[in-house]
């Protein structure tokens, strides 16, 4: 009998109990702490911050356990949290300038005030499989150099002194919250920018990509990329002033990109942007690569009908836990709406035989009146 | 049958889960859409402990309409017992602590997704649809700034053209559910993945429709007593459908029925969808041609 979906109050106290065995491996092998994973996961934990909108690495680094690893289903977790916390308030924009870089790259100029920092990073290891990490051994000590004392300012200030790139109005107004007002057509680009700091990475890198194939191709150079840990200060209506409420670690992308001029402005460059939460850099230079394509209209350029220029297809469908859930609720059971099809599709084709049926007896029919 | 009495809310969580701020938000949306029938309004749906297709639209609907005395019905496919349905009314009866039933004529306020009850719909009852695309227009025109323009200057003639091409392709309007409607001689409304034979039901109904599409941030509503009708032609009017047979276990006509593979050798038996009204029928001594001694209802997962 068929029952496969029906009676389930057991059958899904079940699953979760032989979720949680599953979820916990084999026995003999240690349990994971959060401290490790949140220390030793660091980029998983960072991914899911910055797409779960909430900077909390041991709440991350929670979520990632109780999603055996699957990270969508961690940021869902983080997200879904996120939605309980009361608002106590915002802080003032944050200066990024100020930022205590652990990495700062320039493509655009050799060398700048404040210079080049790698940091950690993978982009000159030889992606050789290093067996000595399977087996457990000393921690590593890194040379150090003292804190760079000066400010690190943005290299897209210097272009921006000589009016070689274009520079971005001040948004007065307090810009609309994705998170508290439906997205509504067309999106200014701070509502564009929200959406793309907690778009899957995946989606983001691959538009990215598709504009530097030549769907919207728009010539970026990274003038900066920078990782590092900025102040977050928030107003304090009592006092008056804003003071400082702790620090959190961000990726920002800054591009340089062409721009042919206008009949009213003289050639220059243009930019796109990226910021995330946590060490994000390939999400953080793809969106800087998607903000910019989105920026067409604005800056009078071609819509050449890529997809990464189309915001309201960009911003409908960058956010992985929209995706994933109507993606994967085709799973639930649909067999009513599969009946009514089953219904349909029958009597077509009762339908279709009839008729067909109906034309070779009155083939047969003309041939016999022939003879 | 399982009815459960109210019990005591998680003390960790609001009433009904959403906050009261949020709540207000829906029932602003929902005071809206009750006021035009088949407009589909923007709301700023919340990230639920549930997944996005799973009925977050539907939940967050439930969540500011009901009240502590309220008795609550939860189906999927027309069954109480579906896992999704269980799901959905373990957390009510979690974070709200409601009253629950099986029962159609004794719930204040029944969720559901894919069907409406065959039992006729009451006064002062409030039926809340699961809604995935809330867009009627959707598969014919992408575009969500293309859309809500062709509803403000009412331009349905795509979706005209559409049910044409339909009967001259294959002599029917091949649509079987998510049938479209046209509400009080306004709005073309997506009446959810219901099957069209459910259609009917919604006309001029007692009960207040409201329908919750979370993922698309859209709700919109049918009030008590309103017309609604669906889309056809003069020459091909609406037909319902709906399956010759009657339920194996109760013998009802006229009823949705799910169809049952019940061996490898192609044998089925039809049974009704809604569990409720079947089990009404079998308790009041109905007996379809092949009502065993196991019936599907009610056995053993």
């Amino acid at each position: 009998m068929y029952v496969a979906v029906k009676g389930g109050e057991r059958a899904i106290d079940n699953a979760h109990a032989w979720l949680a065995e599953a979820r916990r491996g084999d026995v003999s092998v240690p349990e994971l702490s959060l401290a490790q994973i949140r220390e030793q996961m660091t980029l998983a934990v960072n991914r899911v911050m910055a797409e779960g909108s909430l900077h909390d690495p041991d709440l991350a680094a929670l979520a990632i356990k109780q999603a055996r690893g699957d990270l969508i289903e961690a940021i869902f977790l983080v997200r879904a949290y996120r939605t309980t916390l009361p608002r106590f308030g915002h802080s003032v924009p944050l200066e990024t300038s100020e930022m205590a870089v652990s990495r700062r790259v320039s493509a655009t100029f050799k060398d700048a005030p404040g210079g080049q920092v790698l940091g950690p990073t993978f982009d000159y290891t030889h992606r050789l499989i290093d067996f000595a990490l399977a087996a457990e051994g000393e921690a590593p000590e890194a040379p150090t150099a003292p804190p760079l004392a000066e400010r690190t300012p943005h290299i897209a200030e210097f272009l921006d002194a000589e009016g070689l790139l274009q520079s971005e109005p001040e948004g007065g107004e307090t810009p609309s919250d994705l998170t508290r007002q439906p997205l509504a057509f067309p999106a200014d680009r701070a509502l564009r920018l929200q959406a793309l700091a907690r778009a899957d990475e995946g989606f983001t890198l691959s538009l990215a990509y598709s504009t530097q194939r030549g769907y919207g191709r728009n010539h970026p150079f990274v003038g900066e990329l920078r990782v590092g840990m900025v102040a977050v200060e928030a107003e304090i209506p009592e006092l008056g002033f804003a003071v400082e409420i702790g620090e959190v670690e961000l990726t920002e992308c800054e591009t340089v990109n062409q721009f042919a001029g206008s009949r009213t402005e003289p050639p220059q460059f243009t930019r796109g942007y990226g910021l995330t939460l946590g060490h994000c850099e390939r999400k953080a230079i793809s969106m800087a690569l998607v903000d910019r394509a989105m920026r067409w209209k604005e800056l009078g350029e071609d819509d050449v009908g890529a997809p990464a220029q189309d915001e309201e297809f960009v911003l409908s469908h960058c956010d992985n836990i929209q995706a994933t859930g109507f993606l994967e609720h085709i799973k639930l059971p649909h067999y009513v709406d599969f009946q009514a099809e089953l219904e349909l599709i029958r009597q077509l084709r009762r339908e279709a035989e009839a008729a067909q049926a109906q034309a070779r007896a009155e083939a047969q029919a003309a041939k016999e009146a022939a003879q | 049958m399982t009815a459960a009495a109210p019990t005591r809310a998680d003390p960790d969580y609001n009433f009904a889960y959403l906050d009261e701020q949020t709540k207000r938000m829906i029932r602003r949306a929902l005071l809206k859409a009750v006021a035009i029938p088949g407009y589909q309004v923007p709301f700023a749906s919340r990230e639920m402990p549930m997944p996005y297709g799973w009925g977050t639209g539907g939940v967050q609907v439930t969540a500011a309409t009901l009240t502590p005395e309220d008795t609550l019905k939860v189906i999927d496919q027309g069954a109480d017992d579906t896992t999704n349905a269980v799901s959905i009314r373990k957390f009510f009866q979690r974070v709200a602590g409601v009253a629950t039933t099986e029962a159609t004529a004794e719930a204040t306020l029944i969720q559901t997704r894919h069907r409406i009850p065959e039992t006729p719909l009451t006064e002062g009852q409030i039926l809340v649809y699961q809604v995935p695309i809330p867009e009627p227009l959707r598969y014919l025109e992408p575009r969500e700034t293309e859309t809500r323009k062709m509803h403000a200057l009412e331009e349905y003639g795509l979706m005209h053209v559409k049910l044409y091409e339909d009967i001259a392709r294959h002599g029917h309007i091949a649509t079987s559910y998510a049938y479209p409607v046209k509400v009080e001689g306004r709005y073309v409304m997506d009446p959810s993945p219901i099957p069209k034979f459910d259609n009917p039901k919604m006309s001029n109904s007692p009960a207040l429709q409201l329908f919750g599409a979370g993922r698309e941030q859209r709700i919109y509503a049918i009030p008590p007593w309103t017309e609604v009708v669906s889309l056809d032609f003069e020459d091909h009017p609406f037909d319902p459908g709906g399956a010759r047979e009657a339920c194996a276990l109760c013998d009802a006509r006229g009823v949705y029925l799910d169809e049952v593979i019940v061996d490898d050798a192609g044998g089925r038996m039809f049974v009704c969808s809604d569990t409720d009204h079947c089990r009404g029928r079998i308790e009041a001594g109905h007996v379809g041609a092949s009502a065993p001694a196991a019936a599907p209802h009610g056995a053993p997962a």
